[in-house]
């Protein structure tokens, strides 16, 4: 078990490195630099004061020292300054990172919460009805496009009927701490929430509904019924059992999916979160925080996978010996 | 005929919105980019379907002149990923070994990835224009298809006919091109089905955050970005874009999973 924990970690290493010199190359390969868009906003700055500004940013560095720069700040997590405002990204991220963090497990818990019984009723009940509404209901959830949901839920609920708050996490007039706080906190989530729950709905719950039908088709579980077991404890013991591990595998595979999504969230709803500090600094080109937020979300995705591969191995005693 | 009830409607909707674009000119009296100042901002209407947006140009015409833009984009990502997903999967199940734990790792690099991130941060630095997007989108959505290859080829390849042709003295690239891609292709177009309406909503995302097609061309996305901005006094604006869009990601899921 112990052999099977390290060889998990120590994969992780390489990938690592092969993203984090993907990003690497992605962004300094492309042409134009922020120095020089400077330049080009900035009719008066002089060729000097430009050349000045590429050596204080290594921007005349070979891209392999850029990059092994960088990783040496990286071992300090030391992400550099800004290029806009000339804070440390490292502070900037930490600011905002439990805001992504948070509202990305409220969607994760709740989506469970509600997609665990549409996928068992869906499969108990194959090519019913209700499981043909369900499958519609979820792939709706999907294939609705986040910002359209959100604008239309802003307009009807905010604006026009004035039962939720339009923006941001907090209103402006309520004190830290208190009890209102939290409720208010509450109320400025819904929307976000709901739509990031709506869409992820689609995929726990197929994978669900699929995992459920093939388990009752498993020898096993016929057995069970030959024995005269009651249907109900076949459901509920054997089979969910069964079905429920591989979902822990697929709970890790959905942070990138999550960790993307809340770039348009947060964005539309000025939730001061990681997505829309990765807008802004995107449309600055504002390379380190850029590249700070890209190894912060990798190292957040591959400490979801490892986690998951991890308690999937503590619950599933047959993976040891593959 | 009952049971696949949501899959034919699906399909009609396809065929509507694939008609529409095709013979966008001749469905409509109206020119997608003339400004009228006289028809600022039409709620619908038997002459403005859709309405007329802020500089009186038709909705409907926007609409069905963007779903070409629309399902261009969304189809050449699909090719780009489908080509390189059937690539990747095909070299990776044949040949096994090093090759196949190096492009595997690699695929499950970008699985681990949040894509979307990188998909804004590749078109914010090369510039935001159709074909960065295209590119981007197809570059970045292969791995699903990479895997469900390996995975048939790795059923194939010992099978009879492959022998057969091993034994002959065909080549790999006869026996892969040949015999191998061809019978794993099936599973493929589910995925391709699935992938175009994933490329739908990553394109309107983009163009909604303004990072999409440029003005004066228009996406659906584009099309919805315009109309956020007068939400308060043109609900149609968004409006319309947004059910197109819903419908059609909706009918391309649908069919791919009729065929899973």
């Amino acid at each position: 078990m112990k052999a099977y924990f390290l060889k998990k970690i120590l994969e992780l290493v390489p990938t690592f490195f092969g993203i984090t010199i993907i990003i690497f190359i992605v962004i300094h390969l492309a042409p134009g630099n922020p120095v020089n868009s400077m330049g080009t906003f900035n009719p008066n700055i002089s060729q000097e004061s430009l050349e000045h500004m590429k050596k204080l940013y290594h921007l005349n560095d070979p891209l392999y020292i850029q990059y092994l720069e960088w990783l040496h700040s990286f071992s300090n997590l030391d992400f550099g300054k800004s290029l806009v405002d000339g804070v440390g990204v490292t502070a900037k991220i930490a600011q905002r990172l439990p805001v992504t963090i948070g509202i990305n497990v409220i969607v994760l818990v709740l989506s469970l919460i509600i997609s665990i019984p549409i996928g068992i009723i869906s499969a108990l009940k194959k090519n019913s009805s209700t499981d043909k509404f369900f499958t519609l209901f979820v792939f709706s959830g999907y294939a609705m496009p986040s910002f359209w949901i959100a604008l239309l839920l802003m307009i009807l609920l905010s604006v026009k009927w004035h039962i939720l708050p339009l923006s941001g996490l907090h209103s402006f007039n309520i004190k830290p701490g208190s009890f209102n706080y939290y409720i208010d906190l509450s109320k400025h989530l819904i929307i976000p929430v709901f739509i990031g729950v709506f869409g992820s709905l689609a995929g726990f719950s197929r994978y669900i509904r699929k995992e459920v039908i093939e388990v009752l088709e498993k020898d096993f579980i016929k057995m069970l019924y030959l024995r005269k077991i009651s249907k109900k404890r076949i459901l509920y013991i054997h089979a969910l059992k069964n079905a429920m591990l591989p979902l822990v595998t697929i709970l890790g595979l959905s942070i990138p999916a999550l960790i993307g999504g809340s770039v348009i969230i947060e964005s539309i709803f000025a939730i001061p979160g990681m997505g829309q500090l990765f807008y802004y600094s995107a449309m600055a080109r504002d390379y380190p925080t850029i590249m700070g937020i890209l190894t912060i979300s990798t190292i957040l995705t591959l400490l979801g996978n490892l986690i998951a591969d991890i308690s999937y191995a503590l619950i599933d005693p047959r993976i040891k010996y593959s | 005929m009952k049971r696949d009830f949501l899959f034919y409607i699906s399909i009609f909707f396809i065929v509507i919105v694939a008609l529409s674009a095709i013979f966008a000119g001749y469905i409509t009296p109206y020119d997608p980019y003339s400004i009228n100042p006289n028809e600022i901002l039409q709620p619908p209407s038997f002459h403005h379907l859709f309405g007329t947006d802020r500089i009186g140009r038709d909705l409907f015409t926007r609409m069905i002149f963007a779903g070409r833009i629309s399902i261009e984009v969304s189809f050449i990502a699909v090719g780009i990923s489908t080509v390189l997903g059937v690539f990747v999967g095909a070299i990776s199940g044949y040949y096994g070994g090093i090759v196949d734990i190096l492009l595997m790792r690699f695929t499950d690099v970008m699985l681990t990835f949040p894509v979307f991130f990188l998909i804004l941060a590749v078109v914010v630095v090369l510039g935001p224009n159709i074909l960065n997007v295209m590119f981007v989108i197809g570059l970045t959505s292969w791995m699903g298809i990479a895997r469900i290859v390996r995975a048939e080829v790795l059923k194939i390849k010992n099978m009879g006919y492959v022998q057969a042709a091993k034994l002959l003295g065909k080549n790999d690239f006869y026996i892969l091109t040949r015999h191998i891609i061809p019978n794993s292709l099936s599973p493929v177009i589910v995925y391709a089905t699935l992938g175009v309406g994933a490329a739908i909503l990553a394109e309107s995302g983009l163009s909604f955050l303004g990072l999409g097609v440029q003005p004066p061309t228009a996406s659906w996305g584009s099309i919805l970005s315009e109309g956020k901005d007068v939400i308060e006094i043109g609900w149609w604006m968004s409006f319309f874009p947004g059910i197109v869009i819903f419908f059609t990601v909706l009918s391309f899921t649908v069919i791919g999973e009729r065929f899973k």
